[in-house]
């Protein structure tokens, strides 16, 4: 975001005048030895973990001295029949999201911010926050019980004279499961974002647009929008950067061998035969794998942000 | 400042439609929002006789509270419970003081190494090792099925740590330094100036880290195997997903309590700590996203 601080402090520093700096800090270097051994130990550590991948690992030996394999746990996984099957699902799963989930949040905060009474504002607001304080397992417990058999929304089929359906066990209703509840979770929480974004935006430019004739519709496409757009876009990286890893506790809870089809993705195959079946070097080139591809999302999304509306990350 | 400026202008035709179309479909978002918790409230509340032929929808019927005493009796719940306030307390201390400990440096100008520290940190937020290595770097630190394997991986929320610095930065530097001339060193400095002046940012930070503590049952899953140990979330997955009732105990005493209004108690019992709080504290978390927001 920033590029202008370097140019200022780029002079060569003696040895004894880096020393000076260095002692002045000491107390801060004391207060950052905690945080730092954590991001040793708990970011770091799992790095050099990662090198596992390329090995076969055994517990007894540890990290370093376990064999070398070289790329045999990819080739092993990219040649799998189920590879394309775990990343369609991973994809597709996250894009669904993407394509619902991303513009949802926009317009609740749109809507919200063109409702002048404002108690009607603040119920419609602290109702929708709601969700995203409820915990996963809570969430998933609602859902498999709504969607029984005898649950929620069979009894409504049921009323309305329709055939009741085993929602949970049909593999093609999982992603409309997930992202439906994905959006639920999280819109309200989504929009504050936006809604801080909108209270920026310049009030005379709508007032200019309302006197040139504009009406309240025209008035939030050609001025509010494009006002906020900035803040559309970093949400967009930041979303686009995470599109291999949202959501796996959620999947865990929810899928069963008769929704794997659809519902089983790169992380969730990672944890199966990761700690369940403890093949860890296999289930960490796969992790790998998603990690890796993750970056170059974010990385190209960032890039093409950069380009298109000179926003992005760093 | 809006709402003076609209009543202004006359509202044309359009204009109010316009608000009458989005005033029903906002109306229609809180009641999806709401209706699921209301539901499962209702339902947890009525006898089961009613809740197997499917006739609540929007008031309970033969209100009881049978279910919730079997819940109450249910020792796993209040095991788990005990345990759950017990991580959330400790992690959300060991995660604010962690948290302003490394804020701080970073938030001073002066700091030597500012910048690649806050490069390799805010690295961690896009690159991490996985589940695995992870998961054997706990194991290799002997700290698998004790509680540490729950509280120290998750002791450092960087987003948290990168808006806490953000709050920090904006206190006056003359403030700090008078506190220097005075003799005061960094730590001190934290303690008795930079924390009392942050008490909102504080607040926040004890609230997200608190509810993200009291939620979390993922970790505790991998890394915990003795019953005894698991949190309240853990617990509840057995009762809620898994259809564990083994501690339900012998349900033919008691004819107004069935799986489902006994499941839908356990579910209020666990979200009730979290709706007490919730309007209370909710402008402290509407208020630590747009400070996190501002700087993207």
């Amino acid at each position: 975001m920033k590029k202008k601080e370097k140019a200022v402090t780029k002079y060569r520093l003696t040895g004894k005048q880096r020393w000076r700096l260095i002692k002045r800090c000491r107390y801060m270097y004391l207060l950052m030895l905690l945080p730092i051994l954590y991001y040793i130990i708990f970011c770091y550590g799992p790095m050099y973990g990662v090198l596992i991948a390329f090995k076969d690992y055994k517990i007894a030996k540890g990290v370093w001295a376990s064999p070398w394999v070289g790329f045999k746990w990819f080739e092993k996984f990219l040649t799998d029949a189920y590879f394309w099957k775990l990343v369609r699902n991973t994809l597709l799963l996250n894009i669904y999201g993407l394509l619902w989930g991303f513009p949802i949040p926009i317009i609740l905060a749109l809507m919200l911010n063109e409702v002048s009474n404002s108690k009607f504002k603040r119920v419609v607001q602290t109702v929708s926050y709601l969700p995203h304080f409820i915990s996963t397992v809570v969430i998933c417990g609602m859902l498999i019980n709504f969607l029984s058999l005898d649950g929620l929304i069979n009894q409504l089929l049921a009323a309305l004279g329709l055939q009741k359906i085993q929602f949970l066990m049909q593999p093609k209703w999982f992603r409309t499961i997930f992202t439906a509840s994905g959006i639920w979770q999280s819109c309200g929480w989504t929009s504050i974002i936006y809604l801080a974004a909108l209270t920026s935006v310049d009030q005379q430019l709508i007032e200019a647009a309302h006197i040139d004739g504009a009406n309240r519709f025209q008035r939030i496409l050609h001025v509010t929008i494009p006002a906020i757009t900035p803040t559309i876009s970093i949400m967009l990286i930041m979303q686009l950067g995470r599109l291999m890893t949202l959501g796996y506790e959620k999947i865990i809870l929810l899928y069963n061998g008769s929704t794997y089809e659809t519902a089983d993705t790169i992380a969730t195959y990672v944890y199966r035969r990761g700690i369940l079946n403890a093949d860890y070097s296999y289930s960490t080139a796969v992790g790998l794998f998603q990690t890796v591809v993750g970056v170059i999302l974010l990385v190209t999304a960032n890039k093409v942000s950069n380009k298109l509306s000179e926003t992005s990350l760093w | 400042m809006q709402k003076t400026k609209q009543s202004k202008v006359p509202q044309s035709l359009g204009s109010k439609i316009f608000s009458i179309v989005n005033y029903t479909i906002l109306a229609l978002v809180g009641f999806i929002m709401f209706y699921p918790m209301f539901y499962v409230f209702i339902v947890s509340i009525s006898s089961a006789q009613y809740i197997n032929q499917g006739m609540i929808s929007f008031l309970p019927k033969g209100i009881n509270f049978e279910a919730y005493e079997r819940v109450l009796q249910n020792k796993d719940i209040w095991v788990g419970y005990k345990n759950t306030i017990l991580y959330t307390v400790l992690g959300t201390l060991i995660n604010v003081v962690l948290t302003a400990m490394c804020a701080y440096p970073l938030s001073r100008k002066e700091f030597y190494g500012r910048g690649p520290f806050t490069v390799l940190i805010t690295l961690t937020m896009f690159i991490s090792g996985g589940m695995i290595p992870l998961y054997l770097v706990i194991n290799n630190l002997k700290i698998m099925n004790t509680m540490w394997a729950i509280l120290l991986p998750s002791a450092i929320s960087t987003y948290n740590m990168i808006v806490m610095r953000t709050s920090f930065s904006s206190i006056p530097d003359s403030l700090i330094e008078s506190a220097y001339l005075d003799g005061a060193n960094d730590i001190q400095i934290l303690a008795k100036i930079i924390m009392p002046l942050s008490k909102a940012i504080i607040a926040t930070m004890v609230l997200f880290y608190a509810v993200s503590h009291w939620n979390s049952y993922f970790p505790a899953m991998l890394y915990l195997n003795d019953k005894a140990k698991y949190p309240v979330q853990v617990i509840m997955r057995d009762i809620i997903i898994e259809s564990d009732m083994s501690q339900a105990g012998d349900m033919s005493g008691m004819a107004n309590v069935a799986a489902t209004n006994y499941k839908y108690a356990v579910i209020i019992i666990s979200i009730v700590p979290i709706l007490m709080v919730y309007p209370f504290i909710q402008k402290y978390f509407t208020k630590g996203v747009m400070v996190g927001a501002v700087k993207g």
